[in-house]
């Protein structure tokens, strides 16, 4: 999983079927501090993360193990929404 | 598998429900040195290793099969903590 950042929505009317009633997301990756790293991907929100939150994003084959994911064309999918992060 | 040290862990409270009770660890991947190689990932801990220790751990869908969840979004696990490498 990596840690990412949630920067925006995306809407889409014209998409798979099994996509309908998906929440897309655009998130960018973030260093343990919090800082931007580069680029971006487009993800599933399986817990329903607000823009501005930190997440955990799950990437490749283990994005469809979810619920809401299952079965799905998905290959990123937010499962957590980060509390706190303590580094040594 | 590959190598990495623990560098330390996440609480998150919002998540997907297989991951309940589950540990998440920050790791730094790691050559057969023990040098930083890469950026640093989440994985799901299931042997209680601890800060600083290095592990070795699992990427990929496979990283489900620890937690024995049929369906749980996990694309890192750590599998082992490893004693000593030898190097030739």
């Amino acid at each position: 999983m990596i840690l990412a950042r949630v920067i925006g929505t995306v809407w889409a009317t014209r998409k798979d079927d099994k996509l309908q009633g998906l929440k897309l997301q655009i998130v960018r990756p973030v260093t343990l501090d919090y800082k931007d790293r580069e680029g971006f991907l487009v993800a599933v929100d399986a817990v329903g993360a607000g823009v501005g939150e930190v997440v955990l994003v799950v990437q490749g084959s283990s994005a469809r193990q979810t619920a809401a994911t299952e079965n799905k064309p998905v290959d990123a999918t937010i499962m957590a929404i980060v509390d706190k992060l303590d580094v040594v | 598998m590959f190598l990495a040290r623990v560098i330390g862990t996440i609480w998150a409270t919002c998540k997907d429900e297989s991951l309940v009770g589950a540990t998440m660890q920050f790791i730094q991947p790691l050559d057969r040195f023990k040098k930083n190689s890469g950026e640093p990932l989440v994985a799901i801990d299931t042997i209680g290793a601890g800060p600083g220790e290095v592990v070795f751990y699992i990427t990929a869908r496979e990283a489900s099969i620890p937690l024995r969840h049929a369906l749980s979004p996990v694309d890192a696990s750590i599998v082992g903590i490893v004693d000593t490498i030898e190097n030739y």
